[in-house]
Parts: structure tokens; sequence; C-alpha cells
């Protein structure tokens, strides 16, 4: 113990020392990702869509295939309830579900404008603006040709649409970034600082000093890493109050949940970063290491800017093995939704998942080393 | 009867198809300073890293403190002191920061810990700079410090790879003082060196030569290497010339140039003075007892040539 607390005490003088390097790595990213978040707009498809058709006339299926036939939305479920629709959005089923009022049909022969229903969820500002601009042009066109087929009467009846945005009203894309942000945050201090404090250790000749040293490699590991679990739980903790702060961020689910959320994907990324430092020898190639495995698959794959959903097929089938995009999930649900924890359990348990396979292959390499 | 301290047999280590140590064997008794002469690349640090247990030897056995290094590599390294040619202490910590660490590292509780401290700084001749960063000390304090950090837990042995590689003459001179005063105390010291001068401070040594021992003994042992072949030194203001022109002499066996001077091995049974007589006027000459250096460069050349010396 007093040589886990020798090891960790170190550590911690180490980072602080670099407090230099530490804001930079921390603050600059985080500058440039809100400022660039704004101005962040993808073309995005394959939205998956519930439809609610209370109707079920032709006049409301002709509705649902113009969403269909758009290419832009994916038909996933047709449902009967609301409560329906926000289960399927709180487990990120669909995004956008399309509600279509009983007696659409009959209104409009009568000559009256009917309201249908867009629900979006607003938990990514960038997708949801766009999916409204998509559904207010189909809803419009569908409803120009309905009235030049019943052409001929003085007013005919107009098809409108009423948009609904859950979770996030005001669109607000910072809300949607902090997660990501707070992902991408984990993964430097995380991976990118533990990989390198422990190969810049190997190339400084300290390392061979220390095994030099009656001391078991779970003695270095922990009081090695423990230091960064601290450092990257305390900069999540304060992102997400700062942003609660400033950005009015809602904490809709528990704090303990959201400990739980990012202590699981902090020691993945931990486990992570111990693997890549018993691969590389030099500080670059931990660097590059780091980013190929860690640092862009959490900016591109996770959801964090491109939505999973507008993916195509084969790089969809590789974000299952990106933790980053289990975590946001997680995240999303406890922070902006306030979901209950069946919704966002599975994403936790492949996070458990995750840390368990990286941690048991760290540990493989690392008692391969000792025994050189 | 002294014990040994260190015990090696056979050990030998491969990388891939590379022989980095070839069946070496030596004894070191305790309290005994010990030199590893050997060119780059000779195995010197291969060999001193499995007798620290952080590299399984691929055959053969090392004893160090009665331990068994092979079967239980933990159990020495809390018995044994390791310098390593890299300076490898942390820069970026201060001196009192990288004593904390390893005296943490070695388990030491607090009064121990702070014993140890003062005795380490005290040795060093660091006192009073307690605070400065390690990475700001010159060259010579760095070496102090890095073997203070090596002893805190008082080991009976100690090995010291190059410990004084670029460092000035007159800190290598107050380290060696250091080394010898603990020796004295009962410390058995390895040492490895590129300096010649620096192995007149070992009681034995070993000379390695491609990853095997070419030679092993006392300096006045050693030199028995020359026993029947006499050494003259020759002065000339071109001792390349010179050096040439010896080689071609029929006594001569082998030449080679010390400053403005040339070594020349006289082969065996050959009469000095009337070798020295023979060489003309103008050129200084006269018998010399063997330098470490004519030593070393035998044994080598020794150890290179596929057949042995008849
Ligand atoms: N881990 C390794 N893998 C492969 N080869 C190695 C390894 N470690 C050492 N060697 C090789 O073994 C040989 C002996 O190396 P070693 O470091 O023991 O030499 P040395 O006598 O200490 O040399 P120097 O005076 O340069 O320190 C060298 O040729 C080196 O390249
Ligand atoms: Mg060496």
């Amino acid at each position: 113990m007093r040589k886990v607390l020798a090891v960790g005490r170190k550590e911690m003088r180490q980072i602080l020392r670099d407090r230099r390097t530490l804001l930079i790595l921390l603050f600059v990213p985080a500058f440039f990702l809100l400022l660039y978040g704004y101005a962040l707009n993808f073309d995005i498809r394959h939205i998956p869509l519930a439809v609610d058709d209370r109707d079920k006339s032709s006049d409301s299926r002709e509705l649902v295939a113009a969403f269909v036939n758009s290419g832009y939305f994916d038909l996933v479920a047709g449902v009967g309830s609301p409560s329906e629709i926000e289960r399927l959005m709180d487990l990120n089923r669909v995004r956008a579900a399309l509600v279509i009022p009983e007696g659409l049909s009959r209104d409009l022969r009568s000559g009256r404008d009917v309201s249908v229903q867009v629900l979006v969820d607003g938990d990514n500002a960038n997708t949801a603006t766009t999916v409204l601009g998509y559904s207010s042009a189909i809803v419009r066109t569908v409803s120009r040709q309905l009235r030049i087929e019943r052409g001929g009467r003085v007013a005919p009846p107009r098809v409108l649409l009423e948009p609904r945005i859950w979770y996030n009203p005001e669109l607000r894309s910072t809300l949607f970034l902090v997660p990501g942000l707070i992902a991408y945050i984990c993964m430097i201090t995380a991976v990118v600082s533990t990989a390198l404090s422990i190969v810049r250790e190997k190339e400084r000749g300290t390392m061979e000093q220390v095994q030099m040293a009656p001391l078991g490699t779970m003695s270095y590991v922990v009081g090695k890493t423990v230091p960064y679990f601290v450092v990257s739980l305390a900069s999540a903790v304060v992102i997400v109050v700062v942003s609660m702060a400033l950005f009015g961020l809602p904490m809709r689910g528990s704090w303990g949940m959201l400990l739980l959320a990012l202590s699981l994907f902090i020691v993945g990324a931990l486990a992570t970063g111990l693997w890549i430092s018993t691969i590389a020898d030099t500080q670059q190639t931990a660097f590059q290491l780091a980013l190929l495995s860690s640092f862009l698959p959490t900016l591109m794959l996770s959801g964090f800017i491109f939505p999973i959903s507008s993916m195509p097929a084969a790089i969809r089938a590789v974000t299952y093995v990106v933790p980053a995009r289990y975590f946001l999930v997680a995240l999303r649900g406890i922070v902006l939704k306030g979901a209950p924890p069946s919704t966002y359990s599975f994403a936790l348990s492949m996070l458990v998942v995750y840390a368990v396979g990286m941690l048991s292959l760290a540990a493989f390499r690392l008692s391969r080393q000792r025994t050189a | 009867m002294t014990m040994n301290a260190i015990e090696v047999r056979d050990l030998t280590r491969r990388f891939g198809g590379f022989v980095a140590v070839d069946r070496v064997t030596f004894e070191v008794r305790e309290g005994e300073i010990f030199g590893f002469l050997g060119s780059n690349g000779a195995g010197k640090s291969t060999t001193i890293r499995m007798l620290c247990g952080l590299l399984k030897p691929t055959s053969g056995t090392a004893r160090v403190g009665g331990v068994d290094v092979g079967r239980d590599p933990e159990a020495v390294k809390q018995r044994i002191g390791y310098m390593s040619q890299k300076f490898s202490l942390y820069e970026a910590l201060t001196i009192d920061q990288n004593i904390e660490f390893f005296s943490g590292l070695y388990g030491l509780d607090r009064r121990t810990g702070r014993d140890r401290r003062a005795f380490v700084l005290k040795m060093a001749g660091l006192e009073g700079r307690e605070h400065t960063l390690a990475g700001d000390l010159p060259g010579g304090w760095r070496q102090r410090l890095a073997l203070g950090c090596a002893i805190l837990h008082q080991p009976p042995v100690l090995f010291l790879d190059e410990p004084t590689g670029g460092v000035d003459p007159l800190s290598r001179r107050e380290f060696w003082t250091l080394i010898e005063a603990m020796a004295a105390s009962g410390v058995t010291v390895l040492v490895t060196t590129h300096y010649l001068d620096e192995a007149e401070h070992c009681h034995r040594l070993a000379i390695l030569h491609a990853g095997r021992l070419a030679a092993i003994g006392s300096i006045t042992e050693l030199r028995e290497v020359f026993a029947d072949r006499p050494i003259v030194e020759v002065q000339s203001t071109d001792p390349v010339a010179l050096m040439n022109a010896l080689a071609d002499h029929p006594d001569v066996e082998k030449t080679s140039v010390f400053g403005t001077a040339v070594h020349a091995v006289l082969k065996r049974e050959t009469d000095v003075r009337r070798f020295i007589a023979g060489l003309g006027d103008g050129l200084t000459a006269s018998p010399v007892a063997p330098s470490l250096e004519d030593v070393f460069l035998d044994v080598v050349e020794q150890a290179q040539s596929p057949e042995p010396k008849a």
C-alpha cells in the first residue's frame, strides 16, 4: 500500500507540474468544439421514424409514403400511443415520429385544414433542425398535391405541420455537445495521458529504474492510473457543472448514475491507454495508436458529430465496438432526458464488457513483458 | 573465508538468433569492487539486467546475495541497488521528491525514510538543494543523486552500469571515492565502465567481448598475458609512420599507438636489449610494463581471432 501511494503521489506531482500541457490538452479543444459546434451541419439521411396513424385512410397512407419515399426517413415502427413513442425515443430507436390525427381524410374532404404532428428528438440540435426542415418540405408537397387533386374549389384545405421537439425544445446544440465533449476529454486524460506517461518512462529509462524495485505489477498499475482516473472524473464533473451554470444544461437524471457511467467509461479508457503503452516504445507511436484507437472513433464514430443512423451500414457496424457510442447513449439518457435506467442499462453493460475486455488484454500483455 | 555475493554459471541470453551473453561464468566476493570492461554491445548491460531479475536468462544460473535470480527475481530486487546507464530519475521532480518516491518504492517506513534521506543528501553533497529539480542539476550531482536513490534501502549488492558516463573528471574521482567507501563498509559493487583508468579502482576485472568472458582477474593477473612477450615503448614525432615501420620488424608481433608513442609487443623470447639497440639512432625506446589498454586490446584481439594463438 505504501508503494502504491508512492507511485500515485509521484504521478500526481508530475501531472500537476505539467499543468500547462494539461490546460492546453483540455481546454483548447473544448473551446474550439463549442465554437464550431454551432456551425456543424451535415446532410442527414435514414432518420428512424415512428408513425402513429390514427386515420388509416388512403390520404394518411399517402402522407406516410411521402416521408418514406423521400429517402430521409426509415419507417421503423408503427405505434398506437404517445407513450410508445416516448419509450422508443428514450431507447434511441427512433429520432422522429409522425402523428396523423383521426379524421384527417374526413376533414380534408369537408374542406377543413388539418394539422399533423412531427415529434423530433432534440438532443442533437443539428439533426433536429434538419429533420424539421425535411418534414415541413414533405408535408407542404403532399398538401399541394392533395389540393391539385381536389382542385376546383374556392379555398382548398391545407395540411399543416405542427412540430414538437422533445428534450431540448430550444434546439441548443451546446447541450448536445456536452456529453460528446465529456467523452472526448475523458479520452484525452485517460487514454492519451496514461499511455504517454508510461511510454515516457520507458523512453527516459525511469521505467527500468522502477522495475528494479520490488514492486508488483498491480501496485504499479494502480498507482499509475488512479491519478488519471481522478483527473478525468473531476474534469467530467466540472464540464457538467459549468454547462449547467453557463448553458442551462438540465441535469434530469441522477448524479449517482452519471458517476457510474463516467467511471465505467474512464476505466475502459485507462485500460486502453495501458494496453497502448505495452505496445508502443516511443511517445510518438503511442500518440498515433491512441489517435487511431480511441480519439478518432470517439469523435467520428460515436454519434458525437455524425449521427450513427445516417452512416453507411459498414461504418455503422464498426460503431458497435466504439465504447463512446454506448457512453453517449447513457450520458444523453441520464443528463438530457432523465430517462429510466432500463433504457440505457444495455449501454452501461456494454461499457462494462469493454472495460473488462481491455483490462484483461492489458494485464495479459503486462504479465508477458514482466517475464521478458 | 569470505562469501561470494554473486555467483554466475554459464549465463546465456539470446535475442532471437543473436547471442548477447554467451555462457558467462564468474564470482564476486563480498565487499569486492568488480569491474566489467567491454566495448559497445559486449553484453555488459544485458548481464547486469539478468543479475537484477529484469531479464530472464535463456540458460545458466545466477545467484545474487544467496538468491537464485531465475527462480525468485522479486526477492533479489530488495537486496540490490541499481544505477542505470542512462540518468533515470524524474527530472521534473525535485531532489526531495525523487528520494521520497524511491523510499516509497522500497517500502521504507517513515522514520527509516527520514534517516536515509538525511544520509543520502549528506553523502551526495546535496544538502540545502532539496528543492532543486533533478533535471536542473549538473552531471556530477545527478550521478550522486542517482547513486543515493539506489542505496536508500541499504542494499548489500550494488550494480552500476556506466555510472560515470558524461561526467567531468573531478566528479568522477569524487564518485569513485564514494564507491570505495561503500565497498570498505562491506557493500559488493559490480560496475561497468568504458574508462580504462577507472578500472584501477576495481579489485578484479572481467573483460567481455561479443558476449563472452574473454579474461578475468586482478589487474596484476590480467597483465600475465604479457608474461613472456615484452613491450617496448618507442617515442616518435610521427607515431603512425613509426607504427607502420615497426609492424614489419621480424621481432615485433604487433604495434599500437599511445599518444606520441608506439607500443611494440615483441614476439616470445625476444631479447629486449638487442631489439632496442637494433632500432638505430634518433629513437628513444625503453621496456615498459603492459598498461591496462595493452591488456584490453590483446585480450579482445585474441577473443576475436578464430583459432587460439599457439
Ligand atoms: N532487448 C533486446 N533485444 C534485442 N537485442 C538486444 C536487446 N538488448 C540488447 N540487445 C543486443 O545485445 C547486445 C549487447 O547489448 P548490451 O546492452 O548488453 O551491451 P553493452 O555491453 O551494455 O554495451 P554498451 O557499452 O553500449 O552499453 C547488443 O548488440 C544489443 O543490440
Ligand atoms: Mg550497456
